[in-house]
């Protein structure tokens, strides 16, 4: 889940991290009344989640609380790359001596959280790193063990910063590891963490992004703290019924897990698949051979034949669908016989000759000799372990190919 | 396009009498069966005819019946 700036400011703040004196508000009244309030220049910034703002002419500078108030009537109406903002955030235009970068990310290659920390805030932490790589120090932290300060250190004296401002970076690097790991972060971001005039640090601009699956154990951040209601999803895109109906089928029961995306997927053939980064393996391998997917999907975790049969009949109900795949990486605890029995239910469900509907039945595990069982009866094409992800694929999309072709 | 639900596509089961009226054989194939299949009422065993085919093989239920008088059958396989 991603959080707007104003959020994500609530939970640096919280985490014991200097802060501007801010104001989120959704009215140029409230605006006004914040920047009398601040007391002096501000920036207003309209809190929608996508970037380019600036360029947008989503940032704004005003001098007095009138052109605070004009500047955030105009921002409110501004839709920024598709999105209208939640409302505008004010800020007082703060004094900076210099400009600094701290982050904690997960890296997904280590599987722990890295901080990096650069002496050169204020811009894309990616161009620092290509252009001036001795100005971003890094450092992965457990995952498990408490984060001390001397780690922070490590990674902020890497890039030659001494003196009061190590020491005063310190702490505030220190809490943004320890916030991200608390709050199952994958992203924690201050850029800038400025150095103002007085020699004090403060977070100018905070991004934040939560582990989607932790958001059921994060509920008093989210609802309570931040009051972000449960429909709030915070998705980039409106999901299709396609979207919300595999959400619904998978939630309707414990067992297993199926997922479904089709946005930006207009193809012909469908997609059940899954298993240890299978999904990823197999879009990519029917996509390279010249197949075209309706959509992309996640089946694992032994589900139920209902679900199975869901996520299947969903997939081939979608317009344009002609055949599925069934394809998975070798599974475990996934049963074979199980999503057989359920992709070749959805078939008879709607009407369709599983022979015919199904292109290619690929998941070579447990239960395997009952699954070719059901799989033979129902005359339904199918290959074990000694044919590739890559050669199913090729064999889906060929199918589908010939049909057209016919 | 027919979107109707399917009941025992792949599995079925038999129970036999007088085991089908017994009210405690009955509560004992509720427990054991993990995917609901039996339901246990006053007058015996109720087969809930859309949990069939959820059954996992496991033969619990056969085990739990008197010898012979409970049979899963598997559509899919020639009798």
């Amino acid at each position: 889940m991603i959080f707007y700036e104003y959020e994500a400011r609530r939970i640096v703040e919280a985490a014991g991290i200097p802060v501007t004196r801010y104001g989120f508000c959704q009215t140029p009244e409230e605006a006004r009344k914040i920047a009398e309030e601040i007391g002096g220049p501000t920036v207003i910034k309209s809190q929608v989640l996508t970037g380019g703002r600036m360029k947008a002419g989503g940032v704004k500078f005003a001098d007095t609380p009138d052109e605070a108030a004009q500047y955030a009537e105009e921002i409110l109406k501004l839709e920024i790359n598709g999105h209208m903002p939640v409302g505008v955030l004010v800020d007082p235009k703060a004094e900076v001596k210099q400009e600094y970068y701290a982050s904690v990310v997960w890296d997904s290659t280590a599987k722990k959280p890295l901080m990096l920390f650069s002496d050169m805030g204020g811009i894309d932490i990616e161009q620092v790193a290509e252009e001036h790589p001795d100005h971003v120090g890094r450092g992965h932290i457990s995952n498990l063990l408490p984060v001390g300060d001397y780690e922070a250190k490590q990674v902020i004296a890497a890039t030659g910063v001494t003196g009061s401002q190590l020491n005063r970076a310190t702490p505030i690097l220190a809490k943004l590891a320890r916030l991200f790991r608390e709050k199952d972060m994958i992203l924690a971001e201050i850029n800038p963490l400025a150095e103002l005039t007085d020699g004090t640090f403060v977070a100018l601009d905070a991004h934040m992004e939560m582990e989607a699956e932790a958001e059921g154990r994060q509920k008093q951040l989210l609802r309570k703290d931040l009051g972000i209601a449960e429909e709030d999803t915070r998705d980039s895109y409106v999901p299709s019924e396609f979207e919300k109906n595999v959400k619904e089928i998978d939630a309707a029961d414990h067992r297993g897990v199926i997922q479904g995306k089709d946005h930006g997927f207009e193809g012909n053939l469908g997609l059940v698949i899954g298993a240890g980064g299978g999904s990823l393996t197999l879009t990519d391998a029917v996509r390279n051979q010249g197949g075209k997917p309706a959509n992309y999907s996640e089946i694992g975790g032994n589900p139920s034949v209902a679900k199975a049969c869901g996520l299947a009949k969903e997939v081939l109900k979608k317009d344009g669908v002609e055949k599925i795949a069934v394809m998975m990486s070798i599974v475990s605890n996934t049963r074979v016989d199980i999503v057989a029995r359920g992709v070749i239910k959805a078939c008879l469900e709607l009407g369709k000759d599983p022979a015919e509907t199904i292109a290619i039945f690929r998941i070579p595990g447990a239960w395997e000799d009952e699954g070719n069982k059901i799989l033979d009866y129902y005359g339904v094409e199918y290959c074990d372990r000694s044919v590739s992800l890559w050669d199913a694929a090729g064999r889906a999309v060929a199918k589908i190919q010939e049909g057209a072709g016919a | 396009m027919s979107n109707e639900t399917m009941d025992g596509v792949f599995i079925d089961i038999e129970l036999d009498e007088p085991a089908a009226s017994d009210p405690e054989l009955a509560k004992k194939l509720e427990e054991v069966c993990t995917v609901g299949i039996f339901k246990a009422t006053e007058s015996g065993t109720e087969i809930i005819a859309g949990q069939l085919d959820e059954c996992v093989l496991c033969y619990l239920c056969e085990q739990a019946a008197p010898e012979g008088s409970l049979r899963i059958i598997k559509k899919y396989e020639d009798q």
